[in-house]
């Protein structure tokens, strides 16, 4: 469970890094890279307490 | 992060910090990156671009004025935490006795207090893309209207109840938050510049400095800025934790002084790379309509990034305000150790809604923030002064516990001096509040040399005068 949170996470960061590279690169528009952006921000928001939690013993 | 963590509950407030809890250079590393990726890096990137910036000038006074930043950090406060290992408070007690640090306590309160202020306008901007309020301008002074007004005391009495119930679960948040939070920085300034036209990494500096900072004649109420200012600004945006001290609180458990270089990664991604994507997104706002001027981190964000980029802005907002609000709280407690860390904390938190109401200090941030320094920094002078130099000549530092004085006199008025001295130089002497402490510093430092060779004199001759009947 715990690394399934951690792979979630890191692609969630992709996907924090990747649209706007896209977008830069003209192989993604804008407003599809601004809900790639929100369906990053959520899966980050949704995965990383399951193991920042656990990492941190709180 | 998992170490900084790891720190024991206590605190050590009036004790050094022992081996066994010194931290790793990881940890400071976490710590400055999560801590200067802010709300307010939001406003700061605008406003040099409103202040008729270069781009040579931008990039490498950023360049400089973060490395010396940095290595302020390095080679002035962690020397001194690793050595003493007290945190800022307690040393500045032994220098200048409790009731000189409860005026030092009230100074910082305040100004921690403006800063959460400023923090709660940035974060309202983001509700003013949904409900569409009028929001402030870059002259604006006062409130703009009813919705603004709400908004903004919404926002702030949401985050004076969440600091003073919850500040553990929002610091957590915010660890959390912060890897997301850099690259959606990172975003923003990726998406700018493509909107600003740039195609190629190769065609940076051609748009860098012919579209985005064109340099030329600042905005109406605003500073023109050159080298130096960006220079001196970023160097000093901090200068109440580097040079005036603030973070000897932190390098105490630092188990090597040269951690102080891990301040690189809060400069670097924060004051770098972060002022630079928001001043590319005023950039982009300014480019699709000029007449629009307002620094709005709400709007900027959201035409980037879309919700995900509001969303960066409520949370960067928040986490800093917090932590921001708790510190200025316990600075207001310390007065009265008796009174309730939940009542002062939303008192403050109360204060901090209604100054940023005025969307003033936000406007002009960049001078808010270089008088924070300006007042604080000439602690740090002391501190430096009374650590290192004052034992080569002989005096004794730490002169407020050693005669056991509650105030050290020669302290407060190097203090009080230094500050009325820069502010004549500001107010009368033309020089620009960005650069005024510099000087300020060395002036506090000769001041408090002098007054304390002075002092620890007459201290001298009145015990020898004393013990004479004796003989």
């Amino acid at each position: 469970m715990k690394r399934l949170a951690q792979l979630l996470s890191v692609l969630a960061l992709a996907g924090t890094l990747l649209p706007p590279c896209l977008f830069f690169a003209n192989r993604l528009s804008l407003p599809a890279t601004q809900q790639f952006l929100l369906a990053a921000a959520a899966l980050w928001f949704v995965s990383a307490p399951l193991w920042m939690e656990h990492k941190t013993g709180n | 992060m998992s170490e900084q963590r790891q720190r024991p509950i206590q605190e050590y407030e009036r004790e050094p910090v022992p081996q066994e809890a010194r931290l790793g250079l990881k940890s400071f590393v976490g710590q400055y990156a999560g801590e200067h990726v802010a709300g307010t890096e939001l406003m700061i990137g605008p406003l040099f671009l409103a202040a008729g910036v270069s781009a040579f000038d931008f990039i490498v006074g950023l360049l400089v004025g973060n490395l010396l930043a940095v290595l302020s950090w390095t080679f002035f406060t962690a020397p001194i935490a690793t050595r003493v290992r007290l945190t800022l408070y307690y040393h500045l007690e032994k220098i200048c006795g409790r009731k000189l640090v409860a005026v030092y306590n009230t100074a910082n309160g305040v100004m921690f207090t403006v800063l959460a202020g400023a923090m709660m306008t940035v974060s309202a901007t983001a509700l003013g893309v949904y409900f569409r309020f009028s929001m402030p301008g870059l002259t604006d002074t006062l409130p703009t209207g009813p919705g603004w007004v709400a908004a903004v005391l919404l926002t702030g009495a949401l985050f004076s109840v969440v600091a003073a119930y919850g500040y553990r679960f929002v610091s957590r948040f915010a660890n959390m938050a912060a890897p997301w939070m850099v690259l959606c920085f990172a975003g923003f300034g990726v998406i700018g510049f493509r909107q600003m036209g740039l195609e190629s990494v190769g065609d940076f500096w051609r748009v860098a400095s012919t579209v985005v900072w064109k340099g030329g004649d600042p905005m109406p109420g605003q500073v023109k800025f050159t080298f130096w200012h960006v220079m001196f600004f970023a160097w000093f945006c901090n200068m109440a934790w580097h040079i005036g001290m603030a973070d000897l609180s932190l390098f105490r458990f630092a188990r090597k002084s040269w951690y102080g270089l891990a301040s690189a990664a809060g400069m670097y991604i924060g004051h770098f790379m972060a002022w630079i994507a928001a001043s590319v997104l005023y950039a982009v706002q300014l480019h699709q309509d000029p007449g629009n001027t307002a620094v709005l981190p709400g709007p900027l964000a959201y035409r980037a990034c879309g919700l995900a980029g509001l969303l960066c802005v409520v949370i960067a907002g928040w986490t800093t305000a917090n932590p921001t609000l708790y510190r200025a709280g316990l600075a207001f407690q310390s007065l009265r150790p008796k009174s309730s860390r939940f009542k002062v904390t939303l008192l403050t938190g109360l204060v901090a809604s209604v100054t940023a109401v005025f969307p003033v200090v936000t406007m002009k941030l960049l001078d808010f923030v270089a008088l924070w320094g300006m007042i604080l920094m000439p602690m740090g002078a002391v501190i430096f002064v009374d650590f290192w130099i004052l034992p080569r000549l002989g005096l004794r530092g730490n002169f407020a516990e050693v005669s056991g004085r509650s105030i050290n006199w020669a302290a407060g008025l190097a203090w009080a001096c230094s500050m009325a001295i820069c502010a004549l130089l500001v107010l009368r002497g033309g020089v620009q509040i960005f650069f005024v402490s510099l000087p300020g510093w060395f002036v506090t430092s000769l001041l408090y040399l002098g007054l304390s060779w002075w002092m620890q004199k007459q201290t001298a001759l009145a015990v020898a005068r004393a013990r004479l009947p004796e003989l």
